[in-house]
């Protein structure tokens, strides 16, 4: 029993009383994120060219890509927070950044639109765009 | 003959955070025989192989366990990189060893903090999680995650450490070695921790290499068998030696464990100062066709990996053999002739990993 001891540990149980909290006092003060968190995932919607590679990627399919409507959307519960999407990018669009997104009741998506390129804009009102879209309708005709 | 009743242990108890059932029939109160019983947390994870793609696959492989995760990732990767023929990069080698070893820091220290919290030794409970968060900060400056990494893929790792990563993790693992000394002192010399932890449970090693006992659970029974010598990821360039008890009881296992953190630290320290420069992951094209059987050493003892695939970007079949399932035997013979009060000290012995059981 030599080996034995009986109060190991009395130094650390002493030294405990007299010594501060080693935990943060969150929220009285601010929880402090290294650079690396992953924490949630945003886009910069005006470099996204809609490839949808980072919606099939994602492993449990949070993301969706509509490329017509230009539009990306995040089901922030879904998300796990892997980072598989910003590997996938080819834009490099998609980070993920440190912090939390605010917790919620009931499951949301949040959608994002891509702005119209400014050069874009006056492409609309030309007149070839009228005689292409009976073409689609066409279709079906030839169809039935 | 004393007249037999069963006691149902789980699968909701307050030892063990996680869901095992045991149906123990007693005599007075000496455990005669126990039944287990699992299958509460099953997600099915094995079988999404065949939904998600391989490279997907990777994020799954470490969520079937949020101790074990970085070496579940490690040893899927090592099994695709093997069927497709890519070698990862030694830095990559080494990263992988560097995580390796904190994870089985974290997760001894994580399991020290509950074995005290069964003996009802609040206070050293608290100080094991006090130390394992110290780790877990690590984790987060190196992955930006405490308990899922996301940094493996196949053919290497996605995440670089700096040299100001590695010193700064150097020096915890000088901190927390500091302070470990009196938390481990307490677990091995106190009387008290002695009187709940000494002769309780003891497995030969016969029937250990009997029942096929892995970890630190063949160690302590004086086995000298660890899955980390056959060299995968940087472990052949390291000096390995595996740590072994005699006893073979509950406070050989504890030994162990803790012998096992002063070994990771060591080799952390090893792999920081040889760690190579150069890549960190090698391009993989194409669709892996073939199979692949891997072991690992996880911090619970050996985990078996294999891969079958199909020249598809869709896996034929990912199993995994975890350690706990393999301990399950052994620990159902510790628990025959136990008293009703030490069977939840005994199932913590093992080191149970009920979610990776059963994935």
């Amino acid at each position: 029993m030599d080996q034995w001891k009986f109060t190991p540990f009395l130094h650390t149980a002493l030294k405990n009383l007299f010594s501060r909290p080693d935990t943060v006092a969150y929220p009285f003060k601010p929880a402090v994120y290294p650079d690396r968190m992953r924490g949630h995932v945003v886009i910069q919607i005006e470099d996204c060219i809609s490839c949808g590679l980072c919606a099939r990627s994602c492993p449990p399919g949070a993301l969706r890509v509509d490329r017509a409507a230009g539009t990306w959307t995040i089901s922030r519960f879904d998300c796990v927070q892997c980072g598989s999407c910003v590997n996938a990018c080819p834009k490099k669009c998609l980070a993920i950044v440190p912090g939390y997104t605010t917790p919620d009741g009931e499951k949301h998506t949040e959608t994002f639109t891509r702005p119209p390129k400014p050069d874009a804009a006056p492409a609309q009102p030309k007149p070839a765009a009228a005689p292409a879209q009976p073409k689609p309708a066409a279709a079906p005709e030839q169809a039935q | 003959m004393a007249k037999q009743s069963i006691v149902p242990f789980g699968p909701q108890h307050p030892v063990l955070p996680e869901p095992v059932h045991l149906d123990l029939v007693l005599e007075d109160e000496t455990v005669v025989k126990a039944v287990p019983s699992i299958g509460f947390v099953h997600r099915g994870l094995e079988k999404l192989v065949e939904l998600k793609d391989f490279k997907q696959y990777v994020y799954i492989a470490e969520r079937v366990c949020g101790i074990c995760s970085f070496g579940h990732g490690l040893g899927y990767c090592q099994c695709v990189e093997d069927i497709m023929g890519v070698e990862a990069p030694r830095r990559a080698a080494y990263l992988r060893t560097i995580w390796m070893e904190m994870s089985r820091v974290h997760s001894h220290l994580l399991w020290l903090g509950l074995l005290a919290d069964a003996l009802g030794f609040e206070s050293l409970f608290m100080q094991s999680w006090r130390l394992r968060e110290k780790i877990l900060d690590m984790f987060d400056l190196t992955t930006g995650g405490r308990i899922i990494f996301s940094v493996n893929c196949i053919g290497g790792v996605l995440k670089d450490m700096d040299s100001g990563m590695l010193v700064q993790i150097s020096r915890t693992v000088d901190e927390i070695e500091r302070e470990l000394r009196p938390v481990a002192d307490t677990f091995l010399r106190d009387v008290t921790v002695g009187s709940r932890l000494n002769g309780l449970g003891v497995l030969s090693a016969e029937d250990a290499k009997g029942m096929g006992a892995v970890g630190p659970m063949l160690r302590a029974s004086g086995v000298p068998y660890d899955s980390r010598l056959t060299g995968y990821a940087a472990y052949g360039d390291l000096s390995v030696e595996p740590i072994t008890a005699t006893a073979g009881d509950s406070m050989a296992r504890c030994e162990v464990r803790i012998r096992e953190i002063y070994q990771s630290f060591r080799l952390i320290r090893e792999a920081i100062a040889k760690i190579p420069q150069g890549d960190i992951a090698v391009p993989v094209k194409g669709n892996p066709n073939g199979e692949s059987f891997m072991r690992i050493e996880q911090p619970r003892g050996e985990a078996i990996y294999y891969v079958k695939a199909n020249g598809t970007k869709f896996l034929d079949r990912f199993r995994l053999r975890t350690p706990t399932t393999s301990n399950i035997p052994p620990m159902l013979d510790l628990l025959r002739g136990c008293q009703l009060a030490d069977v939840a000290l005994l199932i913590l012995t093992i080191d149970p990993c009920i979610s990776c059981t059963e994935r």
